[in-house]
This record gives structure tokens, C-alpha cells and sequence, in this order.
């Protein structure tokens, strides 16, 4: 079938993918040949191709995480050429395609790396670390009925803008896998400032913010330097700004709050 | 632990004395910066004065032992941190591109810290050291006795290879206040659409003037006194 | 079997009400003895999950993704209805209702679509109190837009990621209640198996998709919330990994499968590029509010669209339906693109799209609005097409997006398995033959938040509540099964792929099943069908073990369900001898090809019954009696 542009050309491409048998296992880089692969094809579907062939050859086919493939879900992952989620800025991998790529191009494709992190195989990581941060604290504590009428909590849109650009994070993990020290504060700030900024989220943020912070050190992450590396290469762009507010939540809570 | 000991060995917590500590080093800068432009003196008694002040003045005293402790935490969180850091990734990228998405300085402050930590070695040793627990020099200035120290850091930026040891330093210490003064504001929650651009410049023109600042001396006394 | 709906007496608005009266109840202190079993956790599962161990029950949840805010209700672009009347432009509950039964072309239950209307205004209240951004006005009030099949402003909605926001409300009650210790999360599990106990469902056997483990859980009761089976068509906007397994297997296990044939096929979506095509990827149906839908009126035009002067374009959208337009319901929009396209009018390479073209409302209201409201949404077509739409039309074409057939439940979302609910798209309760827009997530968080959680209550209250060990001999022989089919996968070694039998069974429904479906086509595809399954289960290519994360192993054993799945879709397409909402027959449409249905024939729903492997199911026929809404010809003229 004919792609969108006529002119594009198929190309053919060296991939290096790191295989790992299971968490245990040790890795390495493979090398594997694809051919005829069309520019408008994204870069999971071009995985798609090599593990039809890997499979058809016998071979155990490369495991990634993928689900929705528009973007949103935040389940796929892949550091490709050294960067998170590939290359192009503000995109997910399972939004990168392959008209990014040159013929002949070499393309290194390793899984997230950080200890909370385990492998689980091949490009495929555990990343239940982030869930466990969020339930430390990442909610409004309202029980299903019994709420306010949706516009008794007028908010200015300004803020509602601001808290949505805290909420658009996608929990993928790529801040962690960017960052030099493997930090998630990125991550757990969009989930506070969000709250932090909503009327409705004001009760909690004392313990909210501490009770978050606590699990993300538990957890095993690294220290934030202010690098920058996370939100360059976060692919719905959560501002460092989001840190900032962390930090300073994180500040007055300790000493403000009651929790001892 | 006590909600004390527990905050302060979280890793905000951690990175707020470095950032506290940073700052406070920041302003010790300046007044360093300041006391030292008395070399530019030429004949040195006002060096030597002040110099003799420092050395005496209780309040100064005082201070030296705060500015002990502030670079002991400040160096002793970033080691910690560094640490923890290094050990959340075990196995290394591959292929990484962290040029990318970040400058370089920012990635590198341990480097940094630790070029700016063996240039202050052998600069307290060399002048510090001298000054308080050296066999002193005596000069007579306005009728009272005082050590020359004047001489000897004239004499010290005579050698090419004291003035480079000194200049690289004074680079690292650029490179690290160009991440570490705008960073410090960051970490301690300071961030604001209307003052955050200033800050952010102020701190490249921190960075610049104050290590240039130091570095003049050496270079002044060089070119003057050897080159030309 | 009869069918019993167990509808509440009484007048429409009055249902629900006196049901939630009616129902028993399980008393607080008691709570905490009943376990239950909420498989996927998108809006309807989490919102379930979170909202029953709220209430003090014991919660398994079990997703099959990593973490359960990737369930595929994240997807959702566009917005959720609710009968807020905040517009003030004459909404209301029973206009929602009726909208809904309109716009389902009839073939939904009067008391189910009323009472989801009702509790929509109780969703936006609870959704907002969880911190759910919704986009608001400058007054700090909530802003809504319009959906097609509607002609008031009642979308609630956060930019282009309604979805998410809202799963991510759901998520987050749900977190609450893991880290209260009152759900126990499972994800990366998926359930291949129901168990019953005594003619009732208690339990579920499960597959870890990273150890291989098979494992047994018992509960009271089991609610399935795993989303719609559109994957049958191998390309969908549904996510890579929706299936169909859990609530086949529970079709397996008695519970009747309705209304198999009725598939939404979302006119706005990215044309298929090329063979390797994974999935496709959905364009808001919101932007059919400013964009507008046109092709060339020569057959063959092969001219860049900025090259086709206005009077050769025909927006046939607009010309056909004069009052809604753009805005016409999602079955009529699409049939109508695949009408220009079958004249030979197609644009693009494939000639399979149609143009949605902004550049009126970009001169209307400026280049900065249009971003302002679909700037993401303009960004994902750039990135998956490579092409500008602010300069150049977007290209879009028809595809499978939603599924409003699912599992039969009757008024308390029980199946006709006993303890056994569905929920959300798992089920086929409220939409009908169509379901409009932003009514999905509406009626995910409708069931999850609002009804499971009475209805539930109804169940368990008349139940003991000893539990039953997993060790139970029917756990047991479950196991056995589930693993006996997983050695059997592994053992065939044969030559074609998953993937391959999944993409030619996708054809032979798009082809046959698709947005026009007639009895040759679909008696044919039946055959192919068949004969494509007899080789699957000769020929299939598994690779690996159990005991690992085995990708192939997982797809095969959703294809081998769909491969079945399919033959029942066809065979409910068969039957239905009528044209509506979703479901198009050739041989029944009015002379302006517009759907013709046959009330007197077929107002009912076809509800199917497993009778064994490779016979053909039993249909059950489930009246729908229409004693508020007069049955018309739908016209959006």
C-alpha cells in the first residue's frame, strides 16, 4: 500500500538492542539488520517488523512495553540513541517515526536505566516505583458521593491552566531515565504542584507533600541537581518549575506541618 | 528519627544545605573578593592592614569557624548525594547523549567542586596556613609591626605555574556558580515568572565577574612584574 | 432462558430512586467479609475498584498493563457529557436521555440510558472534587463545548485529554484505597479464566505476564470491566493490548454475549499508511466542530486540496444534514465518507480519506484560537502524518473505535452469570446501536462510581459470607484448563505468526463486518472465519516458554478469542436483518441510503449463548419496550 508521500524511500537500518533474559540475567547489545523500512512507519512498528522476522526465524522476539500507541498512556519507554524516547523532542517513542531516520543509519535502542528500575527483559522495565509514589500520597482525599456541586469551587483559569500543565503527565518514566542521577522528582512534583495549586488539593499538601517525598527516597531515586536533562526530555514538556514548587512545599511543609 | 534528623537526610532536605550553604559561600566570595582588590594597592600596606584585621578581628574569627562548617556540609550533602546518585545507575547507557538535553557544567558540579577543593588546599596552604601559623615577616606600617603578607602573595603570582594552578581554579569556580547560584534559588522553591530570568542572569554575571575578578590578580601581578 | 432485565416499576424518573431504595444492603461491619473481584482498571474498573473499598469491601483489582493508569480509557480525546444544563441552553436530564436513545438508533433500554443521564451530573461534581482539571472559564466556572448527535453545550472537558485526566481521578481514589491496604492491586495480570462455585461466579484464575505464574482468586462476586473487543479488526484506535479474553471467557462460562454486530466505527480518524500499520490513531470528534468535512465533486481529482477551487468542493456533511452538519452522529458521518470514498471522490495516496478542513475557522477566529483548542490534537497528526494542518487539510478516514455490544447485564449490570457484573464498555447496556461522543467515559464512571456500588450490594447482601479457598476443586480444574490451552499454544510450533492471523482476521471483518455488511458477505466471512481458526490452532507460531514475559504467548491467546469472537459478530450481524445505528445491512437502507430499521422485527436484544466449542450459539431475545420515547426515522437533516 502506498504511504502518505510518494517520495518517501525505504530505508534500511542497523539496530543495536539490548537483550536481557530476565531481571537476573545479564545483557548485552545485539545487532540485527532491517530492511525496506518505510518512513511513515513508527518506531515500534519498525520493531514490529524485525520481531515478525525474529519470530518467523525461530527466535525469541525483543519485549517492549507498548499499549496505546498515541502518546497518552505512557507505557512505552526506550532510550534510543542516547536519548529518552528517541530523538525528537516532545514525543513519545510510540510517536516517533521513522522519517526521523536516515538509510543506513545505526540506531542503539536500550531500556530505561535506574535501579528502581529492574529489567524485567530485554527493553522491558518494572516501573511500579512511580505508582508506589503516587499512592503515598498523589490524591484528594474525597470519598464517591457527598461532594460540592462541580462550580461551587470557582477557579481561576489561569490556575486550572497551570494545574493542567502539571497534570499532563504521562508516568513514563523518562525524566528518571534521562536524568544523570536518575531522579524522579519530576515526576513527583507534576502530582504536587497539581495538587497544590487546586483549592481542592490545599487540605492535604502538608503531608501530601512530605508523605510523596519520603516514598520517591524510599524508593531508591536519585537527588535532584537541577540539571534540567528531565523536562528537556519529557515528551508532554512538565516544566522544572513543577520542582521548584516541590521544593517549596516540601520546605514549608517540614516547617509548618504537625507530623512529627 | 526525629521529623529534624528525617528532613534534613532526605534528598531535598540534603540538597537545600548544599544550596543554603552555596549561597552563604557565595557571599563570602564577594567579601574575599573585596578584601583581596587591596592587593591593587601597590605598596601594600593596605593589604597587609587588612589582612592583619582578618586575622585578629573577633567577629572575623567567628565567622571563619561558620564558614568552616559552610563548606564542610556544603561538601560533605554534595558527597553524599553524588553517592546515592551514582548508585541508581549501576549499569551505564551505552550510547548517551546527555549533551543533548543539558550543559555541561550543570552535569558536572562534583568535578567541578572537587578542582575548586584542591585549588582551596593548596591556596590556604600557601597563604592562609602562612599567614596564621607561619614564622611572620615583619614590617613596620604607621608605627605598628605587621606581617608582610603582601610580599609573599606578590612573590607567589610571580610563578607561572602558582598563577595557572590559580587561574584553572578560578575557571572551575566559574563553571560551578554558573549552575550552582541560579540552582540554589531553584532548590530552595524561589521561582517566579517575574524574578527567576533576572536571577538566572544575575547568576552567569556572578559567575563571570567574580571568578575573573580573582583570577586579575595573579594575571596582573604576572604580566606586570614578569612578563613585561 | 428468559431474559429477565429486572427493570423497577414505576415512571422513568422515578426508577432509579426507588430501586436504590429497594435494594438490600450489606451493613458496614459487614462489608469487610465480602471480597470482590474487579478485573481492569480503566474508568469503570478503577472507579469500581476505588469506590467499593471506600465503602469497606475487600478489593482485588487486576490489570494487565503495568501500572493501572494505562488502561485504554486514557486514550479518550474529546470530553464527557453530563446534564448540567451549566449553558443554559435549554439541557437537561431527560434531553440527555433522549439524545442518547435517539442517537443509539433505538436498541438501547429506556431505564438504563435515564438513570445514566441522571448520575452524569454526579460524575463532573466527584471528577472535579478529585482535582480533575476541566478546562474553565475565565470566571473560574466549568466551560463546555458541543458533540455530535447533540445540539446543546454539555462536554465536559480537560484540552485534548479527557481520558486521562479523568482516569487519572479515578486512579488516584484508587491509590488511596492500595495504600489503605483495602485494594490489592494486580497489575501486569491478566484473568484467563472465571470460576464458578454452585452455578455463581467466585472467583478467577489469572496469568502473570512476567513469571507465567497461573494463579487462583476467589471472591463473592467478580465484575469485569476490560473494555470492548474491537481489536477483532486487528486495526483500531483501541491500545495494542485490549482484548476480548476476559469476557469470553466468561461467554465461555455462561454468561450471554449481546449484540455482538453493533461496532462504532469513529469517522475521524488517521488513514492507514501502509501493511505494517499497528494501529490507528483517533482525531476528537470535537474537532468536527470547527473543521469542516469536504472531498472534490469530480471523481478522480487528483489536485492538492489548495489547488480545488471552493465551488468544486462538495462538504457533503453539510449539504446532506443542513441543521447538525459536521456535527451528525458517528455512524452517519462515517457511512458518508465511505460513500465518497466508494464514488471514487477519496483524497490522499490510498484515496481511502476525506479532507477536515480548518482553514475557514482559522480565518474566522484566528490562527491562535484553533491552537488554543486542538493545538495537541494538530501537533499528533503532524507527528504520525509528517504534514501541516494548519496549512493543509487534515486527512481522515473511518475506523474502528468503539464496541457497544459487550456482555448482557441486566438493570443491576449482573450478567447472566449469578455474582458476575460488567461494567463500562464491557458490557452493552446503554448506547444502543451508537454511542455518541463523549458519552463512553460517561457511562465508564456512571457504572463504576454510581451503580455497581448499590447494585453490588444487592447481590452480596443475600449471600453468606464464607468464603471459598482457592484450593477449592473447581480452582483447581480452572487451572488445569487455562494451563492445558497454554501448553497447547506452545506445542503447535507451527509457521505463521500471531500477528498474521490477527491481521486477516481483521481484514475479513472490516471487509464483510465492517460499515456496510451484507448476508453474502457475512455468510462468507463466517466460512473464512472458520477455516482461518481451524488453521490457526494447525499452524500458529509461539515461541518461548510460560514461565517467562512471553509477548507471543499473550497475543496468542487473545487472537485465539477473537478468532472465535469474530464468527459471533458475524453471526449477529447475520441475524439482525435490519439497518441501524452501527450497523449497516446493504439490503436495508432508505432511498438516500440513509440506515433503515425494522421495529417491528428487531427492537430487541439479540443476546447469544455458548453452546460449545464450534457450535452455533443459542439466541436469546430480550424485548425493548419503548414507553417514553416515540420510535422514529432518525434524521439529522
Amino acid at each position: 500500500m502506498a504511504g502518505n508521500n510518494p517520495n518517501s524511500k525505504p530505508m534500511n537500518l542497523t539496530l543495536k538492542v539490548w537483550r536481557q533474559k530476565n531481571t537476573k540475567a545479564t545483557g548485552r547489545l545485539e545487532t540485527y539488520q532491517v530492511k525496506d523500512i518505510s518512513p511513515e512507519m513508527s518506531f515500534l512498528e519498525m520493531l514490529d517488523v524485525l520481531n515478525e522476522d525474529l519470530l518467523r526465524s525461530g527466535q525469541d522476539p525483543i519485549a517492549f512495553d507498548h499499549d496505546c500507541r498515541e502518546g497518552i498512556c505512557g507505557m512505552c519507554s526506550l532510550y534510543i540513541n542516547g536519548r529518552a524516547h528517541g530523538p525528537e523532542r516532545g514525543t513519545t517513542t510510540c510517536q516517533l517515526h521513522m522519517r526521523k531516520f536516515a538509510d543506513g543509519d545505526t540506531i542503539t535502542i536500550e531500556p530505561w536505566r535506574a535501579t528502581p528500575f529492574p529489567i524485567l527483559k530485554d527493553l522491558a522495565v518494572d516501573r511500579s516505583a512511580l505508582d508506589r509514589i503516587q499512592q503515598a500520597g498523589g490524591y484528594i482525599s474525597v470519598n464517591t458521593g457527598g461532594v460540592p456541586d462541580a462550580n461551587e469551587i470557582p477557579i481561576p483559569k489561569s490556575i486550572a491552566d497551570k494545574a493542567f500543565d502539571a497534570a499532563t503527565c504521562i508516568q513514563c518514566g523518562a525524566c528518571v531515565a534521562a536524568c544523570k542521577n536518575g531522579s524522579a522528582m519530576l515526576f513527583t512534583s507534576a502530582k504536587v504542584s497539581q495538587l497544590a495549586m487546586l483549592p481542592q488539593g490545599k487540605v492535604e499538601r502538608k503531608t501530601r507533600v512530605e508523605n510523596m517525598v519520603a516514598q520517591m527516597d524510599i524508593e531508591g531515586f536519585g537527588s535532584c541537581t537541577n540539571i534540567g536533562s528531565c523536562a528537556a526530555e519529557c515528551p508532554v514538556g512538565i516544566s522544572l518549575e513543577n520542582i521548584a514548587m516541590l521544593n517549596r512545599e516540601f520546605i514549608s511543609a517540614k516547617l509548618t506541618s504537625e507530623n512529627l | 528519627m526525629s521529623w529534624f534528623t528525617k528532613t534534613f537526610t532526605s534528598t531535598i532536605g540534603r540538597k537545600v544545605l548544599v544550596s543554603v550553604t552555596g549561597l552563604f559561600l557565595c557571599s563570602f566570595l564577594v567579601v574575599h573578593l573585596v578584601g583581596n582588590l587591596q592587593l591593587f594597592n601597590e605598596t601594600g600596606d593596605a593589604f597587609n592592614i587588612y589582612s592583619h584585621f582578618m586575622a585578629t578581628n573577633p567577629i572575623i574569627r567567628t565567622m571563619e569557624i561558620v564558614l568552616v562548617l559552610g563548606f564542610g556540609f556544603h561538601i560533605y550533602e554534595a558527597l553524599v548525594l553524588t553517592r546515592r546518585n551514582q548508585n541508581v545507575r549501576k549499569v551505564d547507557y551505552a550510547y548517551n547523549r546527555p549533551e543533548d538535553n543539558s550543559n555541561w557544567s550543570s552535569r558536572n558540579m562534583g568535578l567541578l567542586g572537587t578542582v575548586i577543593l584542591v585549588f582551596l588546599i593548596i591556596h590556604l596552604y600557601n597563604f592562609f596556613w602562612r599567614a596564621r601559623f607561619g614564622e611572620p615577616n615583619l614590617i613596620p606600617i604607621e608605627g605598628t609591626e605587621y606581617d608582610d603578607l603582601y610580599s609573599v602573595v606578590v612573590q607567589s603570582f610571580h610563578l607561572w605555574w602558582y598563577v595557572l594552578i590559580y587561574v584553572l581554579g578560578q575557571i572551575a569556580l566559574g563553571f560551578h556558580l554558573y549552575h550552582g547560584f541560579q540552582s540554589a534559588f531553584q532548590t530552595l522553591g524561589l521561582n517566579h515568572k517575574k524574578y527567576t530570568p533576572f536571577i538566572q542572569k544575575f547568576g552567569a554575571f556572578f559567575s563571570i565577574v567574580v571568578p575573573a575578578g580573582f583570577a586579575s590578580m595573579p594575571l596582573y601581578f604576572f604580566i606586570k612584574d614578569v612578563v613585561l | 432462558m428468559i431474559l429477565d432485565s429486572k427493570i423497577p416499576e414505576g415512571p422513568l424518573a422515578e426508577k432509579w430512586d426507588k430501586h436504590k431504595f429497594n435494594v438490600k444492603l450489606v451493613n458496614p461491619a459487614n462489608k469487610r467479609k465480602y471480597d470482590i473481584i474487579v478485573v481492569g482498571t480503566g474508568l469503570a474498573g478503577a472507579s469500581a475498584a476505588a469506590t467499593l473499598a471506600e465503602l469497606g469491601y475487600n478489593v482485588k483489582a487486576f490489570c494487565f498493563q503495568d501500572s493501572p493508569r494505562r488502561a485504554h480509557s486514557i486514550a479518550a480525546q474529546g470530553g464527557i457529557n453530563a446534564a448540567k444544563n451549566y449553558q443554559n441552553d435549554g439541557d437537561s436530564v431527560y434531553r440527555l436521555f433522549y439524545d442518547t436513545i435517539k442517537g443509539g438508533d433505538y436498541r438501547a433500554r429506556e431505564a438504563n440510558v435515564y438513570r445514566l443521564a441522571q448520575v452524569s451530573v454526579n460524575i463532573i461534581d466527584q471528577c472535579v472534587a478529585q482535582g480533575v482539571p476541566f478546562a474553565r472559564e475565565y470566571g473560574g466556572l466549568l466551560a463546555n463545548r458541543s458533540f455530535g448527535g447533540a445540539q446543546v453545550s454539555r462536554t465536559f472537558y480537560a484540552r485534548g485529554q479527557t481520558g486521562q485526566q479523568l482516569l487519572l481521578g479515578a486512579y488516584s481514589a484508587l491509590n488511596r484505597q492500595i495504600a489503605y491496604g483495602k485494594v490489592k492491586m494486580y497489575p501486569r495480570t491478566e484473568m484467563l479464566d472465571l470460576v464458578m462455585v454452585d452455578g455463581k461466579a467466585r472467583g478467577i484464575v489469572t496469568r502473570h505476564l512476567i513469571t507465567g505464574e497461573i494463579q487462583s482468586h476467589s471472591a463473592h462476586a467478580v465484575i469485569l470491566a476490560t473494555g470492548g473487543y474491537g481489536n477483532v479488526f486487528f486495526l483500531s484506535t483501541n491500545a495494542m493490548g485490549s482484548n476480548a479474553t476476559a469476557a469470553w471467557r466468561a461467554y465461555k462460562k455462561g454468561a450471554l454475549f449481546a449484540n455482538p454486530c453493533f461496532t462504532q466505527i469513529h469517522p475521524t480518524c488517521i488513514p492507514v499508511s501502509g501493511g505494517y500499520q499497528s494501529k490507528l490513531t483517533l482525531m476528537s470528534e470535537s474537532l468536527r466542530n470547527d473543521g469542516r468535512v469536504w472531498v472534490p465533486k469530480a471523481v478522480g481529482d487528483n489536485r492538492a486540496p489548495g489547488d480545488i477551487p471552493e465551488a468544486e468542493r462538495d462538504y457533503f456533511l453539510e449539504r446532506k444534514y443542513p441543521s447538525f452538519g459536521n456535527l451528525v452522529p458517528r455512524d452517519v458521518a462515517s457511512r458518508n465518507a465511505k460513500l465518497a470514498c466508494d464514488e471514487g471522490r477519496g483524497v490522499g495516496t490510498t484515496k481511502l480519506a476525506v479532507y477536515l478542513d480548518f482553514a475557514d475557522a482559522i480565518k474566522r477566529d484566528g490562527l491562535d484560537a484553533i491552537s488554543q483548542k486542538y493545538g495537541n490534537l494538530f501537533e499528533m497528526y503532524a507527528k504520525i502524518t509528517g504534514e501541516n494542518p494548519y496549512e493543509q487539510p487534515m486527512r481522515i478516514y473511518p475506523a474502528v473505535h468503539y464496541t457497544m455490544g459487550g456482555l448482557w447485564v441486566d438493570y443491576n449490570l449482573m450478567t447472566t452469570v449469578p455474582g458476575l457484573y460488567a461494567t463500562g464498555e464491557c458490557n452493552f447496556s446503554d448506547h444502543g446501536a451508537n454511542r455518541l461522543g463523549a458519552s463512553a467515559l460517561m457511562q465508564g464512571l456512571a457504572d463504576g462510581y454510581f451503580v455497581i456500588p448499590y447494585t453490588i450490594g444487592d447481590y452480596l447482601a443475600q449471600m453468606p459470607a464464607a468464603r471459598i479457598e482457592p484450593t477449592h476443586p473447581a480452582f483447581k480444574e480452572a487451572e488445569a484448563a487455562v494451563r492445558a490451552d497454554v501448553d497447547r499454544l506452545l506445542s503447535i510450533n507451527g509457521t505463521r505468526t500471531v500477528d498474521e492471523f490477527h491481521k486477516a482476521l481483521g481484514q475479513i471483518m472490516w471487509d464483510y463486518c465492517g460499515m456496510a455488511r451484507n448476508a453474502e458477505g457475512l455468510q462468507f466471512a463466517k466460512k473464512e472465519i472458520q477455516k482461518l481458526r481451524a488453521e490457526f490452532w494447525n499452524d500458529v507460531k509461539v515461541v518461548g516458554t510460560n514461565e517467562e514475559l512471553n509477548i507471543t504467548l499473550e497475543k496468542a491467546g487473545r487472537v485465539a478469542d477473537f478468532l472465535e469472537l469474530g464468527e459471533l459478530m458475524v453471526d449477529d450481524a447475520l441475524n439482525r436483518n435490519e439497518s441501524c445505528g452501527g450497523h449497516f445491512r446493504e439490503e436495508y437502507q432508505t432511498p438516500e441510503n440513509e440506515a433503515l430499521r425494522d421495529d417491528e422485527n428487531y427492537t430487541y436484544v439479540a443476546a447469544w449463548e455458548y453452546t460449545g466449542p464450534n457450535q452455533q450459539p443459542a439466541l436469546h431475545k430480550e424485548e425493548l419496550k419503548f414507553e417514553n420515547v416515540k420510535l422514529t426515522q432518525r434524521s439529522y437533516k
